[in-house]
């Protein structure tokens, strides 16, 4: 357990050490690039502000998380059991997946106009949701038909049918979508926080310190983002353990 | 002639109640991009209650289809398909399946793997009952102990016998059994074919076997159906004539020997080889 918790961090401080050393021997100022120790200072100097923009981040990433699990499932049970559906819905998916969801940011910013904490959610949403339509609908397709056929010939209903075999079969696949939507959620967040103006959130944070020249609070709001990120990443795979550990084969 | 072997299947009297399972000329033929592909042509089984009929023929016959339909899973284009007296329209709780594939749900315990069939047809039984026999099933296939483990954690012979407690758990009228010992290795074969034997003599139902293997549809069955090619016709049917405590030293006597020879150049028809001398 020790060596478990000690890994990763022993990781993270060489890591930090090396960016030191990197700064240290090219003698760069902190405009140029920030160093490890400069952090310490910006976080305390800003500390409020991290708090409070931090949950502004986190939630809003968390909401639009969830509409995507939501919306993502459902997108993800119709392909997955009508092959039609399949057929008809999945170019649209993928164009609109192409779609570089930053040209997006304008667009919903004047259809929504002041609206930042839907817009920001919404785009939280719409870029996290095609993993998880995919992963099930894939899950859901691919299902044996044996799996069905033990069940069905027992008389039981369709839904019967995906609540004891499908939806927990699918399990698997869709937490490790959820991992891949997690962190693109916090890049659709952070897309509005920084592009539309007076926004809220770590990207707004990140904005006005690039207003102002600040580059170690810059770099500190990266770090607090990507430590945002590692803590929803291991609160899926908490999830997963809980709802899929059996997927886990020990000694694999 | 041993083994009292008939030509054309014949159905014991017109009464519907002798025979548990009867399918009646059925023919069906499945609708496919390049056209409607008939799979059957005139098929009829006859199965009285309480006995194992076991179904050869050559690959991709049409055996699988058979079980759909005893299931209840798909009608035929024509024909007629009786269950206990009674027309098959559709699914029924009274049927239990097992396949090559024992598709054991791996997020259950081979215990809750077991009980499953319970759930959809029993909601109401209590749990202790439930697991009571599914206890009693384990223990008599050898897999009491393990009633806890995942599947995965199971050889491939025994995820087969949790799945025939599975298919026979809720009592069925009707067992199903589409290749259930395909995949296992010989030694594992046989000792299912054991086990399944002392099934039969505990529980009530009546079964069909699809099976590939000529020497377990001479252990298991009580009459042996022969199918021919694609599209499936009933070409033969024996009744196998060794008792029904049978032992595998059973299928080494002349007797099991003359109909396993019998079988053997039936197949030969079906897969139009016949003429072939001594293959």
């Amino acid at each position: 357990m020790l060596r478990k918790i000690a890994t990763p961090v022993l990781a993270i401080l060489i890591f930090l050490g090396l960016w030191e050393l990197l700064v240290w021997a090219n003698g760069w100022p902190n405009y140029k690039m920030a160093s490890p120790s400069d952090l310490p200072p910006a976080f305390w100097k800003y500390k409020e502000l991290f708090l409070l923009m931090g949950w502004q981040t986190l939630w809003r990433t968390v909401v639009g998380l969830l509409l995507a699990v939501i919306v993502g499932t459902l997108i993800g049970m119709i392909i997955g059991f009508s092959k039609l559906a399949r057929d008809a819905l999945y170019p649209l998916l993928v164009g609109f997946n192409a779609i570089p969801k930053a040209t997006l940011v304008p667009v919903i910013s004047l259809i929504f106009i002041g609206q930042h904490d839907f817009n920001t959610i919404l785009m939280a949403f719409m870029i996290s949701f095609f993993p998880i339509a995919v992963s099930v609908g894939i899950g859901l397709s691919t299902l044996e038909p044996e799996y069905r056929d033990i069940l069905r010939a027992l008389g039981a209903s369709r839904f019967t049918i995906f609540r004891k075999i499908a939806l927990p079969k699918t399990l698997p696949e869709f937490f490790g979508a959820l991992k891949v939507s997690a962190t693109l959620a916090f890049i659709g967040t952070n897309l509005v926080e920084i592009v539309s103006p007076h926004g809220r959130g770590l990207g707004a944070l990140f904005k006005s310190g690039e207003t102002n020249g600040d580059y170690p609070l810059m770099f500190a709001v990266l770090i607090a983002l990507a430590v945002l990120g590692i803590v929803l990443y291991y609160a899926v795979i908490f999830l997963e353990r809980t709802f899929a550990g059996w997927a886990d084969r020990e000694g694999h | 002639m041993r083994g009292c072997c008939r030509g054309a299947p014949t159905f014991k009297g017109t009464l519907p109640i002798e025979n548990l399972i009867e399918i009646k000329g059925a023919r069906h033929a499945y609708q496919t991009a390049s056209g409607p592909l008939p799979v059957l042509d005139g098929l009829d089984v006859a199965v009285p209650a309480g006995t194992f009929a076991a179904v050869v023929g050559p690959s991709g016959c049409g055996k699988s289809t058979l079980t759909k339909l005893v299931a209840g899973l798909m009608k035929p284009d024509e024909g007629e398909v009786w269950l206990h007296g009674e027309r098959v329209t559709g699914p029924r709780k009274t049927v239990g399946m097992a396949f090559q594939n024992p598709v054991l749900l791996e997020w259950r315990s081979i215990l809750d793997n077991v009980i499953l069939p319970l759930e959809i047809v029993a909601p109401k039984m209590p749990t202790k009952d439930r697991t009571a026999r599914a206890m009693e099933l384990l223990e008599m296939v050898g897999l009491a102990g393990f009633e806890s483990k995942r599947p995965s954690e199971l050889s491939g012979g025994m995820r087969q016998r949790a799945s025939l407690c599975r298919s026979i758990v809720h009592k069925p009228e009707v067992l199903i059994l589409d290749e259930p010992f395909g995949a296992l290795d010989a030694f594992t074969r046989e000792d299912l074919w054991q086990t399944m034997r002392d099934l039969r003599a505990a529980e009530p139902f009546t079964a069909v076997l699809i099976t590939h293997d000529l020497r377990e549809s001479v252990f298991l069955g009580d009459q042996v159906i022969v199918l021919s090619g694609r599209p499936a016709r009933t070409q033969y049917v024996m009744d196998v004539d060794l008792p029904a405590d049978r032992t595998l030293d059973a299928l080494f006597t002349p007797p099991a020997a003359e109909m396993l020879h019998i079988l053997r150049d039936q197949i030969k028809i079906a897969q139009g080889r016949a003429d072939e001398g001594g293959v």
